[in-house]
């Protein structure tokens, strides 16, 4: 087991060194290097920029120097200092911007998926145990459905129906009373109140998904003769259901987390976009618009880490559920 | 495969006449009739034909010219279409009547029952135009009989500028279709290609692009769609956008084809079949294009079909966020950005709906054909 958790780990190794390649291209994409852009900042609020700092800054940065040199500064600034560069349009430290952001990107990609598989089990199960019933037709419809619907369009259209039907404002993770506050019970129930809107606005594309896959599995073991031998030797019907076919058709709905993870994590993006959640989407966003590449460029990377390292965790997971694949 | 095929003598002897048609036919002929059993791919079959001939007849579909602006009215209500009046047929729509209302300080559209305007088909079009780009016509399909200043012909609606949202949107799926068709087109040279070479070498550089593969599949997309396409620089013209977008969002799209051909590759290179045209003295390049493609090339084509959905949706979520296409192109992603914000759509509601239901149709309807088509590149299964 541990032989095979180390494998999975050193096979990240590569994943983790091209993503930080993807992402200090996307940093270096813009026409112009990072210092222009922010002498032109600067010379535009009327500072006199030195030629000294300029200097400094450039030799820090490595902006004279070959491109792998300069990626090299980079990265390494970043593994040993955790010094991800400066946000020249918000004047800080990227570091400084990030964290508390990413921290909401994270609970809520991570609500997200416990409620995706809260909900599609049961009904990919009741899917399969009753195929081709008027349930069945339902749940496959409306899978269709929502997998058709882009995210935004659904977090658009959920805000409209909350305010024109219910009248109640959307956006945000907490009330105007709360966003400062210190962590409270309070502060818990004004989040819940918010967090479940956007939760299942996220989901719902994975949510079709998931239960489609959850009914293909079931469906497949359903048919094998290990469960006509249990019910011919009187089984109750819910048992065997439980205890056996339903079991195996949880391992391959684990091993999705690989490709669910990133469309959460997307879907989590835009959909706060729209909502304007405190998370990194609309940072993101704006980064991109205005040009803060180093800023955009983090963002960018650590999303991305962590959405391998979530694949990693499935892995896992996977493997600890399922012992055939820690034996291949 | 084996199904019937291996089934004993007695039993196909059993068997209706129309199994037996089934154990002998062709290819093509299979895949039409397990296809034609999936009513509701038939239906999307239908749809999606008509999305593209309406994408293709823009020109000709929508009353108005799409970067018509009109000040009088902005954000004026869909003003719906009556055939009868009376009792004997005589398409018309109410003329809007606008108020100021003081205390929002917005106009205000009623439909005045009094005033119809006639509506017909075939009206003289304002501007002579070419339709397909090389037909020159004078004919819309459809507009005001007697148009006047202060008539209006707007089916759903106007935007901020007083646009026709129907004109926008019918001409909005010249490039949304589009995109997904020329991606798709990126996808299959690039998929087939890698996948092809993937499973056909193996070795170290099948272990080589598998890697590449679950790399691009493990980022998550939005945002590195969102690094792309925020560097395209705004000065860019139109058309270099279209295809610099195109390309970013095919970035991903092959990946999924490249897997699957590989798959196939691999299954199919020990088959009987490819066997026998071995051992017969077969060039590796003819059992490629002779035995292997034409068998999963029904697969191919369902994944592709698959795939348009999702390329449509990755524009439109780029233009929406402002960093994909920008106006003057109409897409529907484009279209979307007047409905960015919650106030936008809270007073004109169809700036949303409109485009949204074009684009949920037409993903609907290819995800439906992508099923349909999934299902019957497989004609064996199930079919007993």
């Amino acid at each position: 087991m541990l032989r095979y958790i180390a494998k999975r780990m050193v096979f990240a190794i590569p994943t983790l060194f091209a993503v930080s390649i993807v992402a200090f291209i996307i940093i270096q994409l813009p026409p112009g290097d990072y210092l222009t852009t922010l002498m032109a900042d600067w010379a535009s609020q009327g500072g006199a920029v030195e030629a000294g700092t300029v200097a400094a800054m450039r030799e820090r940065y490595g902006l004279d120097q070959p491109i792998y040199v300069q990626y090299f500064k980079w990265i390494a600034g970043i593994l040993t200092r955790g010094d991800f560069g400066i946000s020249f349009e918000l004047g800080k430290p990227v570091t400084e911007l990030i964290w508390n952001r990413l921290g909401f990107s994270l609970l809520l990609s991570l609500l997200t998926l416990c409620f995706v598989w809260a909900i599609a089990i049961p009904i990919g199960i009741l899917s399969a145990v009753r195929q081709y019933s008027i349930s069945d037709y339902a749940a496959t419809f409306l899978a269709f459905f929502f997998l058709a619907v882009p995210d935004f369009l659904m977090a658009l259209s959920a805000m409209y129906v909350m305010s024109a039907w219910f009248g109640q404002s959307v956006g945000g993770l907490f009330s105007p009373d709360y966003v400062d506050a210190p962590w409270s019970l309070g502060k818990l129930a004004d989040f819940a109140q918010h967090v479940w809107l956007p939760v299942v606005v996220i989901g719902l594309g994975s949510l079709a998904a998931l239960v489609r896959i959850m009914r293909a599995n079931l469906l497949d073991e359903l048919s094998k003769p290990y469960v006509t031998t249990a019910r011919a030797k009187g089984m109750s019907e819910l048992e065997l259901l439980l205890r056996y076919p339903v079991r195996l058709a949880l391992n391959p709905l684990i091993s999705t987390l690989g490709w669910i993870l990133p469309a959460v994590i997307s879907g989590e993006i835009i959909v706060s976009v729209v909502m304007s959640l405190p998370t990194t989407g609309p940072l993101l966003l704006r980064a991109l618009l205005a040009q803060d590449m180093y800023l955009a460029g983090s963002l960018i990377l650590l999303i991305s880490v962590l959405t391998i390292i979530g694949t990693l965790i499935s892995d896992i997971l996977l493997a600890i559920t399922d012992p055939r694949i820690r034996l291949q | 495969m084996t199904d019937i095929t291996s089934l004993p003598p007695e039993t196909t002897t059993s068997l209706d006449l129309h199994g037996r048609d089934m154990a002998v036919a062709g290819q093509w002929r299979l895949f039409w009739l397990k296809f034609k059993k999936h009513k509701i791919a038939l239906l999307s079959l239908v749809v999606i034909l008509f999305m593209y001939l309406v994408a293709a007849f823009a020109d000709f579909i929508a009353p108005l010219d799409p970067n018509a602006t009109n000040a009088r009215f902005t954000y004026a209500p869909p003003q719906s279409l009556s055939l009868f009046r009376d009792g004997s047929f005589e398409p018309h729509v109410n003329q809007l009547k606008m108020t100021l209302n003081t205390e929002s300080m917005r106009r205000e559209f009623t439909p005045d029952p009094a005033k119809p305007l006639s509506v017909s088909f075939f009206v003289p079009a304002q501007q002579p135009y070419d339709l397909l780009g090389v037909i020159p016509m004078r004919t819309k399909l459809f507009g005001l009989t007697n148009p006047k200043p202060g008539d209006s012909l707007y089916v759903f609606g106007a935007d901020r500028l007083g646009r026709d949202i129907f004109s926008r949107v019918v001409h909005g799926a010249k490039i949304s279709l589009s995109i997904g068709l020329v991606g798709v087109f990126i996808s299959l040279i690039l998929g087939v290609t890698i996948g092809g070479i993937s499973g056909f070498f193996g070795g170290w550089v099948d272990l080589a692009i598998q890697r590449l593969i679950e790399l691009l599949r493990s980022i998550p997309t939005i945002p590195l769609w969102m690094g792309f396409a925020a560097a395209i620089p705004v000065g860019w013209p139109p058309l270099r956008t279209y295809f610099v977008i195109t390309l970013i969002v095919s970035l991903i799209g092959w990946t999924s084809l490249a897997r699957e051909v590989r798959g196939k590759f691999l299954s199919l290179r020990n088959e009987d079949f490819v066997i026998a045209a071995r051992l017969d003295g077969m060039s590796e390049i003819g059992i490629i294009f002779h035995h292997l493609v034409p068998s999963f090339i029904s697969h191919i084509i369902a994944t592709l079909t698959l795939a348009i959905p999702s390329m449509i949706l990755a524009e439109t979520a780029l233009s929406f966020l402002g960093i994909g296409l920008q106006p003057p192109i109409i897409s529907w992603g484009v279209l979307l950005q007047e409905a960015q914000n919650i106030r936008a759509v809270a007073q004109a509601p169809w700036l949303l709906f409109t485009p949204a239901a074009a684009i949920v149709i037409s993903v609907l309807a290819l995800n439906f054909l992508g099923d349909g088509l999934r299902d019957a590149a497989d004609p064996y299964e199930s079919v007993s």
